[in-house]
């Protein structure tokens, strides 16, 4: 599925194009997403889940969070500097936003996850 | 009350509560930000307030996952020392080590430290597109749309995390 970037020239020039908010919508979905997958892949992997140990006393939680903020942030900087100044169809963004949104919920719901169990 | 069973209570009750109780009123605020139910005057003065109440939404979760993850988590999952019997001092051990209570941690525990984080970026995401566009959220539907089901994701997130969280303390109390 793809995201149809439509150019409309607002019919109110006060109103903001809506591309910074597709951004920051489509950003949150994606770091749900990478939070569910990195969870997977921990779970999948103990190699994996000891590598993401950056603090000891919290454990693999600790590289888990910091990779999905990473790849949260990120992609809300690069989605806002190609579509922030830009008319969107907001309707696809927000439909694939609520899908991933839902997919991170899902891999991060335990008998989802374990199933991937190392 | 020890330590860290006075930052558990802050953590649940005070920063995850905020958010929690707070979501009902920015909720119904955002809802009915809408040119037809408004005067123009009231529409100013709703966009006015509305970017505060959110952000101040967003960080009280933001507090809640980092003081529980950073703060609580730790002593939670402390492992025992070797040949220690009375395992109520670690409640990760003391869970796993009776079948009947392993539940609450791969069940509970994991669910919870987990979908707690999403929270933090749903609440953010709705708090930025709410302050950016407030002049403009009773006209523009789909993006009042989205920052509402946004925050209602962020609700989910933080409603399953603070249900799971109280009745793993209920369990195996942080000591």
């Amino acid at each position: 599925m793809t995201v149809e970037l439509v150019e409309v020239t607002p019919t109110d020039s006060n109103h903001l194009p809506n591309g910074a908010a597709a951004a920051a919508i489509l950003a949150s979905g994606i770091g749900c997403t990478a939070f569910g997958v990195i969870v997977v892949l921990t779970e999948a992997s103990s190699d994996i889940a000891g590598t993401l140990t950056l603090f000891q006393q919290v454990g693999p939680l600790s590289g888990k969070v910091a990779i999905a903020l990473f790849v949260w942030l990120s992609a809300w900087a690069v989605l806002h500097k190609i579509i922030g100044p830009r008319q969107v169809n907001l309707r696809t963004t927000n439909v694939v936003a609520s899908i991933l949104i839902v997919i991170g919920f899902l891999l991060t719901f335990p008998p989802m996850f374990t199933l991937f169990g190392d | 009350m020890s330590e860290v069973g006075f930052l558990t209570v802050v953590h649940g009750m005070v920063f995850g509560s905020v958010f929690l109780l707070g979501f009902s009123a920015g909720l119904v605020a955002l809802y009915s930000l809408r040119t037809a139910w408004t005067t123009p005057e009231g529409r100013l003065v709703r966009a006015r307030r509305l970017p505060t109440y959110t952000w101040i939404m967003a960080a009280s979760l933001w507090f809640t996952v980092l003081s529980g993850t950073f703060m609580v988590y730790p002593t939670y999952r402390a492992p025992a020392p070797g040949g220690t019997t009375e395992l109520e001092d670690y409640p990760r051990e003391y869970l796993l080590a009776d079948s009947d209570r392993a539940f609450w941690h791969t069940f509970g525990m994991e669910w919870k430290e987990h979908v707690a984080w999403l929270a933090p970026i749903l609440a953010t995401a709705a708090a930025f597109v709410i302050a950016l566009y407030r002049d403009q959220l009773a006209d523009d539907i789909p993006v009042r749309r989205m920052a509402t089901l946004l925050l209602c994701f962020a609700f989910v997130a933080a409603g399953t995390a603070g249900l799971l969280g109280a009745l793993v303390n209920k369990a195996a109390p942080i000591p």
